[in-house]
């Protein structure tokens, strides 16, 4: 359905997105996970055909989006971060103009109206005034208009921000409902907000995508290995303390890296290893006549985003909307 | 050409549904009244120079009606966000702006229809002729398109409106100016400028009564150019 192959754009000299390189099947639900600024917004532009990449390849069904972008665009409803309304039209009026605009001639146009106003629950507003509308309506419009034409493929950028509690579990059910008959891209920052309505996670982070997956493979991923840094001097410090280190069943890598103190014979390494071991390796560091001058746990970045996002869900969600979708706490990471 | 309609249709209705589009009319209308009364009815003047006086008093107030309500075509739709509608749908950029361009034109026929009024009061005292009437609107809707070109062009670079009608209003102010400077230069640099100013010598056999088609090629070309600038600007901002 969507194939994305070395995607890249920058603004100027600065790298938004790539490589992003991904893969998304008919019917699939897939959410686009990331902090602020990591570029989620800029490669959903791309898919709705809102930008154009600075190099690599985006295909729709084939159709790739710089060589035939109005081909793509038919196939496509996009929901921007805020609703692509014009406030003076009325809810039917706007939708209607949305599915001429998309092609559909007037009396198809106005029977799915009909539907997708009932499908998305703004029938009772049809012949208000957009500007009239609280943002959770707009945001249901701006549903409304993305999916009136019938797309194949459905890109949604945050939905889900800046509705109330209630608002969310409609909105999470309105996305899911669309599945299966829509490919959907939903965007995220925070992990709760689409891990129960997306079939797959995609994690992006600094323009790439960095993990992919359910939300209990994820974690699953992330629960894998322990990062251990340390600090050791002695006398040829580094094919002891490697040998040392070697010792310890659990460890599974041992890397080399620059100094953290300075000094002829200090070497700082980081190790990775399967469970949290810094009793047994600074027992053998010892052991082995070295001097151990610091050793750390660290949380690996990966990690600490996913923290981030998935805490963020849980400050922003408050309790009744965040109580339904499974926790990924900071306990179960470590 | 039919999503150009639908985009023109659209456009009027915001016009007509904002009050932008009728104050905007009505000032233009009061000030054309004003200036028909004293330019024209004040002083001892033949009919054919009483519509020169109105067709000169309408040219202004015509091009600053084009430039005030073309500058939100783009500018105020990227600002809002509603623009990612048209950017996203199967529309081609020319599609979306001759469809905003229509609309305004559309607008400006509907401001200088309702000034109809006053060259019919000439048949009350005076006699002209219904060719001269007919020209010189034409030569009003010349003049409106092509500064509402260059207004859409404007609206097209910048998010802000405010901006938009600057940038707007200085190119036309610029292009209407080129008689001034053509007089302190040169032949034949001079004959080219005077050719390419807005107003002067390509908007005089309007006000005449006289159809050249010089003056009409030339705002066509106008026209046709600044609505390709917008185009390409629109296309160049896709890669932005």
């Amino acid at each position: 359905m969507i194939e994305i192959h070395d995607l890249y754009k920058y603004y100027g000299d600065r790298r938004a997105v790539g490589p992003v390189s991904t893969s998304i099947e008919q019917g699939e639900i897939v959410g686009l996970l990331g902090l602020n600024g990591a570029g989620k917004t800029t490669t959903l532009r791309i898919l709705a055909c809102d930008l154009l990449p600075t190099s690599g390849t985006v295909r729709v069904d084939g159709v790739d989006v710089v060589e035939r972008p109005d081909e793509v665009r038919a196939r496509i409803g996009y929901l921007p971060d805020t609703p692509p309304v014009y406030t003076e039209m009325r809810v039917r009026e706007y939708l209607q103009f949305a599915a001429r605009l998309r092609g559909m001639n007037g009396a198809d146009a106005a029977r799915r109206v009909e539907e997708v106003m009932e499908l998305t629950e703004v029938r009772e507003y049809a012949d208000d005034v957009i500007a009239a509308l609280s943002h959770g309506f707009r945001q249901r419009v701006g549903i409304a208009q993305a999916i009136v034409h019938k797309p194949r493929l459905v890109v949604l950028d945050e939905p889900i921000s800046g509705l109330d509690p209630v608002q969310i579990v409609e909105m999470r059910a309105l996305v899911k409902n669309l599945g299966g008959e829509h490919t959907v891209v939903v965007s995220s920052h925070i992990l709760n907000e689409i891990s129960e309505t997306c079939d797959r996670i995609l994690v992006i982070q600094d323009g790439k995508i960095v993990a992919s997956g359910s939300e209990a493979e994820l974690s699953s991923q992330l629960a894998e290995g322990v990062r251990i840094e340390l600090t050791v001097k002695g006398s040829e410090v580094e094919s002891r303390a490697r040998e040392a280190l070697w010792t310890v069943p659990a460890v599974r890598e041992v890397e080399l890296v620059g100094a953290r103190e300075a000094g002829a014979d200090v070497r700082s390494f980081v190790v990775l290893a399967s469970e949290d071991v810094r009793d047994r390796v600074s027992r053998s560091i010892i052991e082995a006549g070295l001097g151990l001058l610091e050793l750390s746990r660290s949380e690996r970045e990966l990690e600490r985003m996913f923290l981030q996002l998935s805490r963020g869900g849980r400050a922003q969600n408050g309790s009744s909307a965040g109580a339904d979708a499974p926790q990924l706490t900071s306990g179960g990471l470590s | 050409m039919t999503k150009s309609l639908l985009v023109a249709r659209r456009e009027m209705h915001a016009y007509l549904r904002s009050p932008l589009g009728a104050v905007i009319i009505a000032a233009m209308l009061l000030i054309d009244g004003i200036l028909f009364y004293w330019k024209g009815l004040t002083e001892a003047l033949l009919s054919s120079q009483v519509l020169e006086e109105f067709f000169w008093a309408a040219s202004g107030t015509t091009m600053i009606a084009a430039v005030l309500l073309s500058m939100r075509l783009i500018a105020e739709e990227r600002q809002t966000g509603s623009f990612t509608l048209l950017n996203t749908s199967p529309i081609r950029d020319r599609e979306i702006v001759l469809g905003k361009f229509l609309s305004v034109v559309g607008m400006i026929a509907l401001m200088t229809l309702l000034t109809i009024y006053m060259p019919l009061l000439i048949f009350v005292n005076g006699k002209v002729s219904v060719g001269h009437i007919a020209v010189g609107y034409a030569g009003l809707l010349l003049l409106g398109a092509s500064v509402a070109a260059i207004g859409l062009f404007a609206s097209a670079l910048t998010r802000s409106q405010v901006v938009a009608g600057i940038v707007g209003a200085a190119v036309t102010g610029a292009l209407l100016l080129l008689w001034i400077v053509a007089r302190a230069v040169d032949p034949p640099l001079n004959e080219f400028l005077s050719a390419v100013a807005l107003h002067h010598n390509n908007f005089r056999p309007f006000m005449l009564g006289t159809l050249e088609l010089g003056p009409v090629v030339y705002y066509i070309a106008v026209t046709y150019f600044f609505l390709l600038a917008a185009t390409k600007v629109l296309e160049a901002r896709r890669w932005r």
